[in-house]
């Protein structure tokens, strides 16, 4: 292994060892890329079958148990179901920016997804900037919410708009601070580098101890505002809106909203992996001693995945759990009790990083 | 304020807008809609909007014989349609001079707790549902599914049960019957605090329904509102205790009607919540000394009805159900009126729901417990 990435072999397969030059970086970003986009849309559609058998643990039934083994099949059946759909619209709607709204967020998902860290070398960018970049794209989303619940001339969505732009905007703050906390632990905002902090000192949360958990809850309250799930989906608070911002989508510009949530479920849950839980490492290491390079990229990926799919199954409870806040509920929250919160956190985590009260791995 | 002066004052210009809530919304439970005029998310008018599944009750009975009404009178309020049967029976029966045996109205009275029960338990599940919490939902119909079992069993129907008829009852009860009551008491009493830990004591669940929709008690008595909704602003008037019938006239039950003061979402919760365990008390109390008796009195082929007006009440799920008979002496009434509880609970909505949010609306309408079929008749 010559320190490149396995990203970063492919395309050199394709550029230098097929001798394609150019062509062969473009042949091999387009195979990354769709390699991408597959991985997005199994993602979506798993979590939400995940969902609903989540649900169903809870309320009392099986969730679908038809479609396939397990019912394994059953969002792929209703995938093609939305595909196939007639698109219907207002007539009185914005027809550009209707049309345009339901690609914010499934394009913002998709480019948040680009630069986690899946495995050792397993990342199609690593930028110093990781982190920013991470919070920067995924506020691009609430655009199209924004979009959508005004340009379908519909008063229910564009009170869902309303709502969604008040909250996001919110709850960014919070997320944003959460992970500075983290930062000043780490140093480093590149994703890479944050697992290899971990990686020697141990998992985040347990290096900064009390001021880590704290960031850790405010991070996943905030998050889930982020995602607007319940018990903050004021936006398509489905008993007093309708549906909210996507009342008058359907068919496949609806499935564009409906998957980024799920996505964006997964980006949160898979930042909170990384920032707090060591990324793709193992616990306590049981897999780091591993020689085989490719075994240990799959051991990095099964961690990852485990581990995002626990901090998904988590907000997944949240969700079936509790009740829906109201809109200025969900703003003294925030205002009142979040950021304040949030700012002593990195002041204790400062002084704490400061004065060496970090705690050190034993292992 | 004008807008200039607005302007002046560098302050942030609003409009009024108008939405309907309803017919079609999931929050309204049927075809309720709602004029709102709205200030961003402020409410500053409820203008109710009847009409949409008025199906002329009233006008159909005065053509239809006594028996049949019976029949009709399911159809207003769905969840407490033996309630519904039982009125109109006892009206029938008082205008007659037929006294039942005491094994009818302790049957009656048996079937009418459990209606409550189950008109409750779907309450508490779609209340959930209209806060945003969908489990509830399933935890309450898991346990109505055991009552609408018993009823099937005994009358043959789940919902519209037809089974108060002038005179008496339809069928005697199936031998299972009182060990069915008897298992499903023992079943609901574990059951009933898992509702309690689902919500009663979640921080967001108390934060959205405590000083939300509040009626004092000098509106709740202007307005006429009964049941659970006036209870919970500390007006009593449960008219199984202040007129009792059936088996409440016979036998002195102990339960307690429960009374909060404070008047809002939460208290009207909490009433409710409270009356389950009260339902499961009266039962217990009744269930396991159901006299021997006649299941019907001989009531002649065509009932005419003695000239004259007649009135019964009684208490349903959602609060105090008249019934009206103006009779002139023929197979049919002349007049039949019905004061539905949901009418008046209703026309209270707007003086707790302005100046509240959107979100507030909801919750109220939740614990108005509103079943449009009964507002509209």
């Amino acid at each position: 292994m010559d320190n490149k990435t396995y990203i970063e072999q492919l395309i050199s397969f394709f550029s230098n060892d097929l001798g394609w030059g150019i062509w062969g970086d473009v042949t091999g970003w387009i195979v990354v890329a769709v390699v991408y986009l597959a991985f997005f849309a199994v993602t979506g559609l798993y979590l939400v079958l995940m969902e609903r058998k989540v649900a169903g643990w809870i309320q009392l039934r099986h969730g679908p148990n038809r479609v396939g083994p397990w019912g394994l099949f059953q969002t792929i059946g209703d995938a093609i179901k939305l595909v196939t759909k007639e698109l219907t619209g207002t007539a009185k709607a914005d027809k550009f920016l209707y049309n345009l709204a339901p690609y914010f967020p499934i394009v913002a998902a998709l480019i948040s997804l680009s630069v986690f860290a899946f495995s050792k070398d397993l990342q199609a960018f690593d930028i110093n900037i990781g982190l920013f970049f991470l919070t920067a794209v995924s506020s691009v989303g609430v655009i199209g919410i924004l979009l959508g619940g005004w340009a379908s001339n519909n008063k229910f969505a564009l009170i869902g708009a309303m709502r969604s732009g008040v909250q996001v905007i919110s709850y960014e703050l919070s997320v944003g601070l959460s992970l500075l906390t983290m930062v000043l632990l780490t140093g480093s905002l590149q994703l890479s580098e944050i697992i290899e902090v971990q990686r020697t000192g141990g998992w985040l949360i347990y290096q900064g101890h009390i001021p880590a958990i704290i960031a850790f809850m405010i991070y996943m309250i905030a998050g889930t505002a982020e995602t607007n799930r319940a018990p903050f989906d004021l936006i398509e608070a489905e008993s007093e809106l309708g549906a909210g911002y996507h009342t008058e989508y359907s068919g496949m510009k609806f499935a564009y909203f409906f998957l980024a949530e799920f996505i964006n479920m997964f980006i949160i849950a898979a930042i909170a992996v990384t920032v707090f839980f060591g990324g793709w490492l193992s616990p306590f290491g049981i897999t780091e001693g591993i020689e085989i390079e490719w075994l240990q990229a799959i051991f990095g990926v099964f961690w990852f995945v485990l581990k995002v799919g626990m901090i998904i199954v988590l907000m997944m409870f949240f969700r079936w759990t509790y009740p829906r806040l109201r809109i200025d509920q969900v703003l003294t929250l925030e205002w009142k009790y979040l950021l304040p919160l949030n700012l002593m956190n990195i002041v204790l985590m400062a002084i704490m990083v400061w004065a060496g009260f970090t705690l050190p791995w034993p292992f | 304020m004008d807008y200039e002066a607005q302007i002046k004052k560098n302050q942030f210009r609003t409009e009024e807008y108008k939405i309907n809530m309803g017919p079609q919304h999931p929050a309204t439970h049927g075809v309720l809609r709602l004029n709102l005029t709205i200030d961003g998310e402020i409410i500053k008018r409820v203008e109710p909007d009847l009409g949409y599944i008025h199906r002329g009750i009233e006008k159909m009975c005065e053509y239809d014989s006594y028996p049949q009404i019976i029949h009709l009178t399911d159809r207003m309020d769905y969840l407490s349609s033996h309630n519904n049967n039982e009125a109109v029976a006892l009206a029938i029966e008082k205008a007659l001079e037929i006294e039942v045996s005491d094994r009818v109205k302790y049957i009656r009275t048996i079937v009418g707790e459990l209606t409550r029960l189950a008109s409750h338990q779907l309450w508490w599940g779609v209340m959930g549902m209209d806060l945003g919490a969908l489990t509830s939902y399933f935890y309450g119909f898991r346990d109505r599914e055991v009552i609408n079992d018993i009823f099937e069993e005994t009358c043959g129907a789940r919902l519209t049960m037809n089974y108060s008829i002038p005179g008496g009852i339809r069928y005697d009860i199936h031998k299972n019957f009182v060990q069915r009551v008897k298992d499903f008491i023992v079943h609901f009493r574990s059951k009933l605090p898992e509702y309690d830990q689902l919500l009663t004591g979640n921080i967001i669940f108390e934060k959205r329904m405590k000083g939300v929709g509040i009626l004092s008690k000098e509106d709740a008595i202007s307005y006429g509102v009964s049941g659970p909704v006036a209870r919970a602003s500390g007006v009593k008037s449960d008219i199984r205790k202040i007129k009792p019938y059936s088996a409440f006239a016979v036998q002195d039950i102990d339960f307690k009607e429960p009374i909060y003061t404070e008047g809002d979402a939460y208290s009207r919760y909490k009433v409710r919540i409270d009356e389950m365990w009260e339902s499961m008390r009266i039962i217990e109390q009744l269930v396991d000394n159901i006299p021997e008796g006649n299941i019907k009195e001989p009531t002649k082929a065509v009932i005419k009805l003695p000239k004259g007006e007649f009135y019964q009440r009684v208490e349903t799920a959602r609060g105090e159900l008249g019934v009206y008979i103006n009779s002139d002496g023929k197979k049919s009434p002349y007049r039949m009126k019905f004061r539905s509880p949901g009418f008046s609970n209703l026309s209270a909505l707007e003086d707790m729901a302005v100046g509240s949010k959107l979100g507030d609306l909801v919750a109220m309408m939740a614990t108005l417990d509103l079943v449009v079929p009964d507002i509209d008749r």
